[in-house]
């Protein structure tokens, strides 16, 4: 039993790996293609004929959609928003968790709940903001709003509160003051849950549709995702184009994942389990 | 206040040396940090002021705009009290119609794609539950679409279930029985179907990580002793790994909820809507309300009945799934 049990769970797991890979294979594939190989009735998963006609339209017909630009103001943004992430959520956790001052139980309660307020409340009256800012078009206007979010300061005030106090009193009895504690002892501690969370914000930030979308307005101004739908809605049938974008858009982001797979899938995992 | 003491005076008073703390006064400080008065609000200082400006402002600011007639492109901005608000619930006003109908989307889009996204993850991550090798390499291949973002999504899946070059249906026709040429992005109920088979796909692993994180918390001992209690594999199922899943299924159901009420990108590249508005969801007819024709009263009421919805909807949630204490 514990056989075909074991057989039955392998054959489940190939059938979903294929079910999972062959669209991103197939994005690959197609962004290789010629337009009539990408638009023919047959499918065809290796390339019979290789062509860079994909790339080469992203790479010079590109006033109307110039992929190379989104793909540096996506890069600019995501590094910008996860850097500011991580700074001003460490430092607020750390002062949430481990500092004594007035007001403070109602600070975290009053940051804490706005993570159940629904998103979409903020699109509007934020657009009118960034408008006053006159940070519309602009790569400020998706680098800081997101920034604001409580998640970050969640998730570092829960890993800040389980380092052993001890470590701390050592510091203590030594005469140091928070801001050494802070840099010397808290935060090489906490290198893992920092690095997770600069890869959450960066994977949430590259792949922001809604924001950008709404107050992005150049061509030249946007970032990959709302370029991406400029890109299927400027080219329709040219398949070949638009998943060249596609690939673009989809190797940085891969990258990291392969690379830090394990950084990411456990941050997930962990604010499942703490949230 | 814990920072009150012998040492903030010495900190705050700027290094003026004061006599070494005699064992005495030592052992009356409190444990945890001194520090001066003014140090925790410096290290708050960065995240509130982005706190204020872009959480705090707009949530208070959106309510301010939908008591307004506002309109982005016109000079007056005449305050209406809570008329926008009435109109939603007025059958037959420019805004009710198109508003429910796009809520009324958003519900079925959502209770045809919450229970696929609540069931099938838990039964991969039941499978990957146990040691075998290459199981990471599963559980990085079924969690790497979510990592790729809506957009990559919507534009591949377009190209996929185009009608006559997209491979679905393609493949699908060799299916006997299956009709041919189906019209994924453009007729019903094919268009839901679409929507709600790429959003699975898309998700479906991030969910299964998050469930085999909770899986693994259950202590194997509790297995064990169901099985010397000659628990089936079902009994076991039922009483050890229910139970022990609980705290991770208010926030799978939770969030999983409030992502399929959210749903925008998908409709947004896939669909557009059609056919006709059927699958325009909330959010995208609010983006479009706000965004695109500008009346952002409107939009801004709209959103904010949706966000009373949506946590309704959490609190059941949390209602259904707290602990039940034990009767004494």
């Amino acid at each position: 039993m514990r056989i075909l049990t074991m057989v039955g769970s392998y054959l489940a797991l190939l059938a979903l790996t294929v079910l999972f890979l062959s669209p991103l294979i197939w994005m690959l594939s197609t962004a290789f293609k010629t337009n009539q190989e990408a638009t023919s009735i047959v499918p065809t998963w290796i390339p019979q004929e290789f062509s860079r006609e994909g790339f080469d339209a992203i790479l010079t017909r590109s006033e109307q959609t110039p992929v190379f630009r989104w793909f540096l103001n996506s890069l600019i943004a995501a590094v910008a928003q996860a850097t500011i992430v991580v700074a001003t959520s460490a430092m607020a956790a750390y002062a949430l968790a481990r500092l004594e001052f007035r007001g403070k139980r109602v600070l975290t309660a009053m940051i804490l709940s706005t993570l159940f307020i629904p998103a979409i409340i903020f699109l509007t009256p934020t657009y009118l903001i960034l408008d006053q800012l006159r940070w519309i078009d602009s790569l400020l206007a998706v680098i800081f709003p997101g920034a604001a979010g409580a998640i970050g300061v969640f998730l570092l005030r829960q890993f800040f509160l389980s380092i052993p106090k001890e470590l701390e009193e050592a510091a203590v009895l030594d005469n140091a003051g928070p801001w050494k504690i802070f840099f010397r002892i808290i935060l090489p501690l906490s290198k893992p849950a920092l690095a997770t969370l600069f890869l959450l914000a960066f994977l949430t930030n590259w792949n922001d549709f809604l924001l950008p979308l709404a107050v992005l307005i150049s061509p030249e101004n946007l970032t990959l995702p709302p370029g991406l739908g400029l890109l299927q809605g400027s080219y329709t049938t040219s398949y070949e184009i638009i998943m060249a974008g596609a690939v673009v858009a989809t190797v940085p982001a891969l990258l990291l994942f392969v690379l830090a797979q394990r950084f990411i899938i456990e941050g997930v995992a962990s604010t499942g389990i703490k949230g | 206040m814990a920072a009150a003491g012998p040492t903030s005076a010495e900190q705050a008073g700027g290094g003026r040396p004061l006599p070494p703390l005699s064992r005495a006064s030592r052992a009356r400080i409190p444990r945890g940090v001194t520090h001066g008065a003014l140090v925790p609000y410096l290290l708050l200082a960065p995240y509130l002021l982005l706190f204020t400006v872009f959480v705090l402002t707009p949530a208070v600011f959106g309510f301010w705009v939908s008591l307004h007639d506002w309109d982005f492109l016109l000079e007056g901005k005449p305050f209406v009290g809570f008329q926008n608000y009435v109109d939603l619930f007025t059958p037959g006003t420019v805004s009710s119609e198109p508003f429910w109908q796009a809520m009324k989307a958003t519900a079925i889009f959502t209770v045809l794609s919450v229970p696929l996204l609540l069931i099938l993850p838990l039964g991969v991550a039941l499978i990957l539950n146990q040691k075998f090798p290459g199981r990471n390499f599963f559980r990085a291949v079924y969690f790497a679409p979510y990592v790729l973002g809506v957009a990559v999504i919507g534009v591949l899946w377009t190209f996929l279930l185009d009608p006559n070059i997209g491979f679905v249906n393609f493949y699908l026709e060799k299916i006997p029985g299956v009709p041919e040429n189906i019209a994924w992005t453009t007729s019903l109920p094919w268009a839901w179907i679409a929507l709600v088979g790429v959003t699975v796909w898309w998700t479906l692993g991030y969910n299964a990580v998050i469930y085999l994180a909770g899986l693994q918390d259950i202590p194997r001992e509790l297995y064990e002793a169901a099985k010397v209690d000659n628990a089936g594999r079902w009994a076991r199922f039922r009483h050890v790994t229910l139970p022990g899943l609980r705290p991770v299924l208010v926030f799978i159901v939770t969030i999983t909820i409030l992502a399929s009420a959210n749903m925008f990108g998908q409709a947004l590249l896939i669909t557009q809507g059609a056919p006709g508005n059927e699958t325009r969801t909330a959010i995208m007819l609010i983006f479009q309300e706000g965004l695109q024709s500008f009346r952002m009263g409107s939009a801004a009421a709209m959103s904010f009945v949706l966000a009373f919805f949506l946590l309704v909807i959490s609190l059941v949630n949390f209602a259904v799934f707290r602990e039940r204490k034990p009767r004494v």
